[in-house]
Formats: C-alpha cells, sequence, structure tokens
C-alpha cells in the first residue's frame, strides 16, 4: 500500500499564515528565536464491558503555540482562536512571560543549533487511519472480544478497548525550518476477570500499543497484525491456571523476562535515567533525577557486557518515531548503553548546547538528537524519551533455550504494576503471569509474584539476551513527566533475556495476609 | 459571529439549537492558566494558556433503548461547535443501546449562568515572583539548589442541555511545590501545597523551610528494611487516601473485583473497615476546598454516566465511624447495587476523632520511628487489598526520644492505604493538605491529618537521595 498522505482537512487550517503572523510579532518585539507550533491531535477511546459497548469518545486538541527566547529567558503562550489577532496577541504573550521570566532567570536561555529543513513532510508507516474507519466496525470487535472472553468458565467478567491517535503537527521557527507532519497510533487491549476460591485476579493480552493503523487489528500477519484470536483462546484457559496456582515462595530466583514484560523495565530504569534533563537536574521536583549523572558517561558499568541499548526516534511503528521533533530537529538514532556502559543520552537543544561535546567535533555547539516533544498545543516542549531499545544478540538464542538454562526460576510474561524511585535506582514490578521453571522446564503458573530490585544490580545479572527472532517492540502509550504534566508515547524494543539471582516477593505476604 | 464576540454560553446555545437528536448536553469549559518552572536556581521554563474545550453528548431514543454518541474537542466559534455536535449526533445514531440510560437531569439553572469565565494570568504571581528570585539569591548564597514549580488554573465550566440546564461553575485550582537540595546533592527536602490565589503563599517561607528540613539532615544514619513506627505527614496520608477514594468504585465492588467487594459476593457496604472515629468523606462545599457542585463527564465509565450530568452533588460519607458507609455510584450502579446515588466528587476530607495536634506534636509523642517527608510512584501491586507499592522521597527523618535526629535513607514501601485505617495509633488533626503523588495533574483538593503508624512496611532500601 502507498504512504499515506497528511489529512487534507488539516492541511486546509490557517496555520502558515498564523505562523507567519506570530513570528513577525515576536520578532518586531525583540525575540532572538522564535518558534510556532500549530496542532490537531484527534483521539478516540472506546471501551466495551461484557459485550455492551460501555462508551466511545471522541476528542480534538485543536490550537497553537508560540515560544520565544527574548531577554535571555522563555516566554510561552498558547491560544485556540485561529485568527490573525489571536496569533498576534499569543506572540505578545510570550514576550510578556519572557520579560516577567528573565527577573528570575539567572542562567541565559540557549539552544543549539539545527540545520534548516525548509518546509519538509512526513507521515508515519501505516495502513488504514483507526479513526477513519467506522465507530461501529470498532465497537463491534471490542463486544465479541469480551463475548469471546467470557465463553471460559473461569471468566466472570470481560473488558475490551481501543484507543487511537491522529497527531497532525505544523512547527516553523526564525531560523527557517517549517515541518508539517502526521502521526497515527493505537493500542487496543483487553481484560478478563475471574474468581477462585478465596481469590479474584484477572489476565490482560500483552499486545503492544504500536504506531500503526486498523491493520494491527483488521489485517494479516503480513500488515503486522497481533493475532488476536490466538490470545483471545487463551487468555481464558491462563486465567482459570492462574486462579488455581500455588502462591509464590519469596527468596532469589534466575528469571527469564519475557519482552512483554521487559519493555517497561527497560523504559522505567533506562529510558528515564538517560533523559539527560533528569540528570541535570531539569526533572527534581516531579519526575526525579537520575543515578546516571553526566560524571559517569562513558564509565558507568550499566550492566553486563551483553546489554546494548539504543535509542531512535526512526524505528518503523515505533510510538516515538516522527520526522523532526518538535523544535524542528530530524530525528536521529544513537547509543545509550555500549557493552554495558553508558555511552550517551537523550537530549533537546537547550540541553544540546548545555553539553556540547556530546554531539562530536563536527557539532562544536552541540546538537540535539530529536528529542524535544509537546503533548498538546497549550504545553511547552520538553525532553522527552526517544524509543529506546534493548538489542538482540545476533545469532542469540529462543526463549525455550534461555528457560532451558534455568535450574530454578521464574518465566515472566506481561506487564501490570511497575513503581521506581526519583533517581531510577530500586524498582518493583509485577507481571500478568509467572511461570515456575524447574531444570529448564516450565511446571506452571505462580501467583502473588513481584520482582524487586536495583538498576544496576539488575542489569548487571542479565547472563543472555535472545536472538532476533524473540525481539519484540513494546511501549507505553501514555508516559507522564514535567509540571505541567505531559503524557507521551513511546516504544522499547527488546529481546527475551535471562536474569540471575533476582529478589521474588510474595504480594500476599508483603500486605500482611 | 466574530471570535471576539463569542461566549461560552453562546456556544453552548448554538450546540443545543444545532442538535438534530432528541437530546443534548453542551458543556464548555473555559480554562486559563499560568505556571512557573524552575530548576538549579534558575527560572526554566513558563507559560500562560487559554484553552477552551466544548464536550457534547447527544441522545437519540431508539426502538432498543438510548443511544448516545460524545465528541469533545477545543472550539472557540459557533461553527466549530456545530460541527461537534453533528459529529456527536451521527455517533449517537450510530451506537448501540447505552447501558446507563436513565432519565435525563432537569431544569436547573446556576443564578450567575450568564456571567463571564474567570481568569488568570501571570500577575498572580506579582508578589510571589520577586519573593521566588530573592530566594534563589538566598540559596545560591547558602549553597542550596531549588528546583520547583507553581500552577494557577481557573475553569469555568458552562454546562447546558435540551431538558433545561444551565449550570455554571468556576475552579480555581493552584499549587506550589519547591525541592531543595545541598550543593553536594547528598540530600534533599521538599515542601509544597495547594492554593487557590496564591495569596497565602510566600516563596521565602518556602525556602526558609527548606533550609530547616535540610538542616535535619546534617547527620545521616542508614536503616535496613523493616516495619517502623513511622509517621506520615498531611501529603502523604493524601497521596494513600486519594487510592483508597479512586478504586472505591461500587461496580467493580459488586463484581467482586476490588478491595470493597464481599467475599462471596456483593459489596463490604456496612462493614467496619478502620478504626472507630475515622471519617473520610467528600463535600463540594468544604470550607477551603470547593468544588463543582453538579455531576459533569463528557463520557462515561463504570463510576461516571452521562446520563447523570447536571445532577447535584453532597456532602458523602465514604467511611463514617470506621465504617464503608457508601461507594462511587451512578444511577445505574445504585440500581444495580440496591444504594443511594453517590456520584465521585472532586475533593475528600479524612477525619479521625480526637486528632489534635499537627504532625510535630506526633513526632514529640513518639520515641523511636521515621517521619516521611511525602510519598511517590505510588501504584496498585494487588487490588484484593489495595496493596499499594511506592517510595519515600525527598526525606526520611529519625525520630529519637520525640526529637528529629538525623536523615534516614528512602525506602521502597508496599501497604494498603485501606489497612492503615485500622492500624493507625495517633492521628493529628485534619489540616488541608497537597498529594505529592496526584495533586499536581488530579486531585489537590484535600484535607487530612498526620498519621502515625506503628508497622508500616519498608519493603527495602532505596539508594536515592
Amino acid at each position: 500500500m502507498s504512504r499515506p498522505e497528511v489529512d487534507p482537512t488539516f492541511l486546509a487550517l490557517p496555520f502558515r499564515h498564523l505562523g507567519e503572523v506570530a513570528l513577525a510579532r515576536a520578532t518586531e518585539l525583540g525575540a532572538t528565536h522564535a518558534d510556532f507550533r500549530f496542532e490537531r491531535v484527534r483521539y478516540q477511546h472506546l471501551r466495551a464491558r461484557d459485550e455492551v459497548l460501555q462508551s466511545a469518545s471522541d476528542v480534538e486538541d485543536l490550537g497553537f503555540a508560540v515560544r520565544v527566547i527574548h531577554c535571555g529567558a522563555w516566554g510561552f503562550a498558547s491560544g485556540v482562536v485561529l485568527s490573525p489577532d489571536e496569533a498576534r496577541r499569543v506572540a505578545e504573550t510570550a514576550i510578556a512571560v519572557a520579560e516577567v521570566a528573565a527577573t528570575m532567570t539567572t542562567t541565559p536561555v540557549e539552544i543549539a543549533p539545527e540545520p534548516v529543513h525548509a518546509d519538509v513532510t512526513w507521515v508515519s508507516a501505516y495502513d488504514v487511519n483507526p479513526l477513519e474507519v467506522a465507530t461501529a466496525d470498532k465497537a463491534a470487535v471490542l463486544t465479541d472480544w469480551t463475548r469471546r472472553l467470557r465463553t471460559g468458565a473461569a471468566v466472570d467478567h470481560a473488558t475490551a478497548f481501543v484507543m487511537a491517535v491522529q497527531e497532525n503537527k505544523y512547527y516553523v521557527d526564525t531560523a527557517g525550518t517549517s515541518t508539517t507532519q502526521q502521526r497515527v497510533r493505537m493500542q487496543p487491549g483487553f481484560e478478563a476477570m475471574g474468581t477462585g476460591a478465596d481469590t479474584f485476579d484477572s489476565m490482560a493480552s500483552i499486545a503492544p500499543p504500536v504506531g500503526r493503523g486498523w491493520e494491527y487489528v483488521a489485517g494479516s500477519t503480513a500488515q503486522g497484525a497481533w493475532d488476536w484470536d490466538a490470545e483471545l483462546a487463551e487468555v481464558p484457559e491462563l486465567l482459570a491456571e492462574k486462579l488455581k496456582a500455588p502462591s509464590v515462595e519469596p527468596g532469589s530466583y534466575d528469571l527469564v523476562i519475557h519482552p512483554s514484560n521487559l519493555w517497561l523495565t527497560i523504559h522505567e530504569s533506562i529510558g528515564h535515567a538517560t533523559e539527560l534533563d533528569r540528570a541535570l537536574g531539569y526533572e527534581a521536583n516531579y519526575a526525579g533525577t537520575s543515578f546516571a549523572t553526566y560524571d559517569k558517561l562513558g564509565s558507568l558499568q550499566y550492566g553486563t557486557p551483553v546489554m546494548n541499548v539504543t535509542g531512535d526516534r526512526t524505528h518503523p511503528h515505533g510510538l516515538a518515531t516522527v520526522g523532526y521533533d518538535d523544535e524542528g530537529v530530524e530525528a536521529q538514532s544513537w547509543d545509550i548503553v555500549r557493552d554495558g556502559v553508558l555511552v550517551g543520552y537523550q537530549l533537546d537543544r537547550p540541553m544540546a548546547a548545555m553539553k556540547p561535546e556530546l554531539a562530536g567535533p563536527d557539532h562544536p555547539q552541540g546538537r540535539s538528537n530529536g528529542c524535544a516533544y509537546a503533548d498538546s498545543p497549550g504545553h511547552i516542549p520538553i525532553q522527552r524519551m526517544a524509543n529506546v531499545s534493548l538489542q538482540p544478540a545476533a545469532d542469540g538464542p529462543g526463549t525455550d533455550e534461555l528457560i532451558g538454562r534455568v535450574e530454578r526460576g521464574l518465566y515472566v510474561v506481561g506487564d501490570k504494576s511497575w513503581s521506581i524511585d526519583m533517581q531510577r535506582f530500586n524498582f518493583q514490578f509485577t507481571g500478568q503471569r509467572f511461570y515456575a521453571i524447574r531444570d529448564g522446564e516450565l511446571t506452571g503458573q505462580v501467583r502473588d509474584v513481584a520482582y524487586q530490585a536495583t538498576t544496576t544490580d539488575f542489569w548487571g545479572s542479565m547472563e543472555a539476551v535472545g536472538g532476533p527472532q524473540t525481539w519484540v517492540l513494546g511501549g507505553a502509550f501514555n508516559c507522564g513527566k514535567a509540571q505541567p504534566g505531559q503524557v507521551a508515547a513511546v516504544s522499547h524494543g527488546c529481546p527475551t533475556a535471562l536474569f540471575r539471582g533476582v529478589n521474588i516477593l510474595n504480594t500476599t505476604q508483603e500486605g500482611g495476609q | 459571529m466574530s471570535s471576539q464576540q463569542v461566549t461560552p454560553q453562546s456556544l453552548v446555545e448554538q450546540g443545543l439549537h444545532a442538535t438534530v437528536s432528541d437530546d443534548c448536553t453542551v458543556i464548555v469549559r473555559d480554562s486559563t492558566s499560568a505556571n512557573l518552572r524552575w530548576a538549579n536556581n534558575t527560572l526554566t521554563t513558563n507559560g500562560v494558556m487559554h484553552g477552551m474545550d466544548v464536550s457534547v453528548v447527544s441522545f437519540v431514543r431508539g426502538s432498543q433503548g438510548v443511544q448516545v454518541g460524545t465528541v469533545s474537542g477545543s472550539a472557540a466559534s459557533q461553527a466549530q461547535v456545530t460541527e461537534l455536535v453533528r459529529a456527536a449526533d451521527a455517533a449517537a445514531r450510530a451506537a448501540s443501546p447505552a447501558e446507563d440510560a436513565a432519565d435525563l437531569v432537569r431544569d436547573r439553572v446556576s443564578p450567575d449562568w450568564d456571567e463571564s469565565p474567570v481568569p488568570t494570568d501571570i500577575h498572580v504571581y506579582d508578589v510571589f515572583a520577586p519573593a521566588l528570585g530573592e530566594a534563589f539569591g538566598r540559596s545560591t548564597a547558602a549553597d542550596r539548589v531549588l528546583y520547583g514549580f507553581v500552577s494557577h488554573e481557573i475553569t469555568t465550566t458552562y454546562l447546558g442541555s435540551t431538558t433545561g440546564l444551565r449550570l455554571r461553575h468556576v475552579q480555581p485550582t493552584g499549587h506550589y511545590g519547591c525541592t531543595g537540595k545541598d550543593s553536594a546533592l547528598t540530600q534533599s527536602a521538599w515542601v509544597g501545597g495547594a492554593t487557590r490565589d496564591f495569596s497565602d503563599v510566600d516563596a521565602l517561607a518556602m525556602e526558609a523551610e527548606l533550609e530547616q528540613r535540610l538542616g535535619w539532615g546534617e547527620r545521616r544514619v542508614d536503616l535496613p528494611a523493616g516495619r517502623y513506627d513511622t509517621i506520615l505527614p498531611p501529603s502523604a496520608v493524601a497521596d494513600l487516601m486519594i487510592d483508597a477514594y479512586w478504586y472505591a468504585g461500587a461496580r467493580a465492588a459488586h463484581e467482586g473485583q476490588s478491595v470493597y467487594s464481599r467475599r462471596g459476593g456483593g459489596t463490604r457496604l456496612g462493614e467496619r473497615l478502620a478504626a472507630p472515629g475515622v471519617r473520610l468523606f467528600s463535600d463540594p462545599a468544604h470550607p477551603g476546598l470547593g468544588c463543582m457542585p453538579f455531576a459533569a463527564t463528557g463520557s462515561s465509565d463504570d463510576e461516571r454516566s452521562v446520563f447523570d450530568n447536571g445532577l447535584a452533588l453532597g456532602s458523602t460519607d465514604w467511611i463514617r465511624d470506621g465504617e464503608l458507609t457508601s461507594l462511587v455510584q451512578t444511577r445505574q450502579t445504585a440500581a444495580m447495587t440496591g444504594q443511594p446515588v453517590t456520584p465521585y466528587v472532586d475533593n475528600l476530607v479524612l477525619e479521625v476523632d480526637g486528632g489534635t495536634g499537627d504532625v510535630m506534636d506526633l513526632v514529640r509523642g513518639t520515641e523511636r520511628g521515621l517521619l516521611v517527608t511525602c510519598l511517590w510512584y505510588i501504584r496498585e501491586v494487588d487490588p484484593q487489598s489495595l496493596l499499594l507499592t511506592g517510595l519515600t522521597r525527598d526525606g526520611v527523618y529519625l525520630v529519637e526520644d520525640g526529637e528529629i535526629t538525623g536523615l534516614v535513607n528512602n525506602f521502597r514501601w508496599n501497604e494498603s492505604p485501606v489497612d492503615l485505617l485500622r492500624r493507625f495509633s495517633h492521628a493529628s488533626s485534619t489540616v488541608p493538605s497537597f498529594s505529592r503523588e496526584w495533586g499536581d495533574d488530579y486531585f489537590s483538593r484535600t484535607a487530612t491529618p498526620a498519621l502515625r503508624v506503628p508497622d508500616f512496611n519498608m519493603s527495602s532500601v532505596s539508594q536515592a537521595r
């Protein structure tokens, strides 16, 4: 299928003229840099419960923002009235805000330069825009999923949902860059709930959110569709087994972790920890800082030598994949951890200017690697996560082989609960299902499991990564950061991996029961 | 009509005029906000934002029941609202019957319906901002580093319907938070709170409190994981109570999926969950925590129903004298459970009979224990007990013989807020509080006491400082 084009209903909006007006006014008032960002983000969320469509909501976020550097300070303002007068007023407000901010700005704002990308267009890779599929058709899929789940004897209730987003952005700045982009992303899912003799529990789909269209649900595997039929068929039985499973004995276990769980550990303990704004303290009051401080670049032993982690905004179908970021920087890919050692960070233009050496000798004033993002026209761009992925071993083992290496351990599938401290040291995760491993064989599910570790200990216990055949692109649809709070979608690919001697808690015992 | 002549009321009326459905609700939210953010003793980002969001809910009565279509979007013109209404009408015609169908609320009018939206702007910080600049100077001179954020937002909501609803509510929401560190970054402290207009927020007082807290950390004591006599300040109690409230949906409880479910079927309503004298409640008219006194939602879910839009909200006891008395109910779930209609309210208060003094009074009464500053990254681990996990953050202090004697390492904890309400040993008076985890973006209107818990489960040590 040919690459989709930018939605003509977006192109019909007056963003070019509003941008010209806003930038002209900001320049006239003395801004040393100004950028204008016009966005239309369409969201749809459908939810079904027990064969009934519970809700279907469509939301559209439309507006524009002006960001300036003036008097050495940032100024930012946004508006929703699509008129030249309003564009001018918003530019004036941004300048006024910068003048207030200048009295409290002790370090003048600088941004790293970026080559000019004039009048470029980029559209993400998908076949069928999910927002152009009839709502009734999507509702029929979801209610059918809940019906099929409820045929399982152990399933009392079932829910299904789909979230779909179409994001259109126009960016223009006073350096001459202007970009027009369109991205589509989706997160379908379902969950079955059941009751056992003395317990209740649930089992959810492990399908990841993706930068794909409706073909992910209704297409062929060649189009990248998830095998929904297979998973819908197996989840009721898996839930029945889980409800009868024995409670885990706490202690130290070897873990074989499937990508459907490991992506989240990567997100929390590597992705966020290697955001340079966090490492430099700019998130200290909210999301926190990072143990991976700048002085450790090139020396921190993050994990074992089999650990290789990349950052990129280019991977096809990645949730953080773009053509250009929200500061007009072209998408790139780079190393974050090489052979177990910290070698890189995620940057935006202000951070890149602070640490120009990260860009190498070709960019003496520094260069961003394209990690600026704002989740709406009403928010200022901040440094947000690229697709951060753990690389497989070129000729690495399959999942069965990794399980075969374990004498006493657990095989972890699917994500559930997650939590990590303010510097990304201590984390605790649960999962959808945990299988006991005895002498290299799976011996059935166990319940009430959480694994708890410190980041470098955990990655330092990674004995092996699987081969490319085990690699899956997982991800998060709504990752939170910043003040005011913003959400972003991001993908994390990884293979199945083997970890030795990880601390396992029994969550029932933790609760004092 | 030009954009300058558009008012939220005119957008509501335009939407109700444009609908071809049997009934329609239009909710317009006009929001302005202003924020300042700082780090490393300098301002980093800032902004002034204006948004106008319109939610349209269309209702079509069919042979099988009532069909609903909901569409929301940014809108600042009559034409944009008309487009939203057309989309909602079409969605309703294509929908299956709604399971939460009920008679729409009728004929309620706010006396201030005709009034304009109330705005905020950067000048809300006219007093705070210069003082913040001075605080940066003080901190720099004393080898301390400040990081923080202030936000002020006013949202004026207009809800109109074809059934005669014309309701208006003005909601100011403000909060401040500041983290302080020594220049070597060996420890951190935090202060924060909620405000409605910033007239009661003093940047220099904030900086002085951080100075005091960082002073407490001059002596460092490393402690292992374990169960400790722990004092949770009002901020931390707010964190935990918000989770207890958010998981109190009647449907999940009725269907056997929450801590409020009775084993064998039904809910735990009427059961004593907490210690005697514990009251957890919401009240839109609570002094200092005023919030929207009517239901207004753009879409239905387990705890909210578009059919309930316009319902009056009143004081609701969730727990009274330790007994579970209400769960979050729509009219649909109230019928399902045979209970009164008790919708979600946007504030939360915890009171304990006999609670007296403040958090430092609890410190003075403790022989050996821990004083927590705040909690972070709280997530549900086990819904059966509402076991939560999270971290301590920005200062855990050792209490010995009623005095703070040093700074302790941070911990990961695993606890259930419902169980804590049963196990706490001491409580202070209830005061306005601010949840560190949830206050910024979701839930800032709380009043809670400090609680002392004799055996709080600090599950493992966190190296974070």
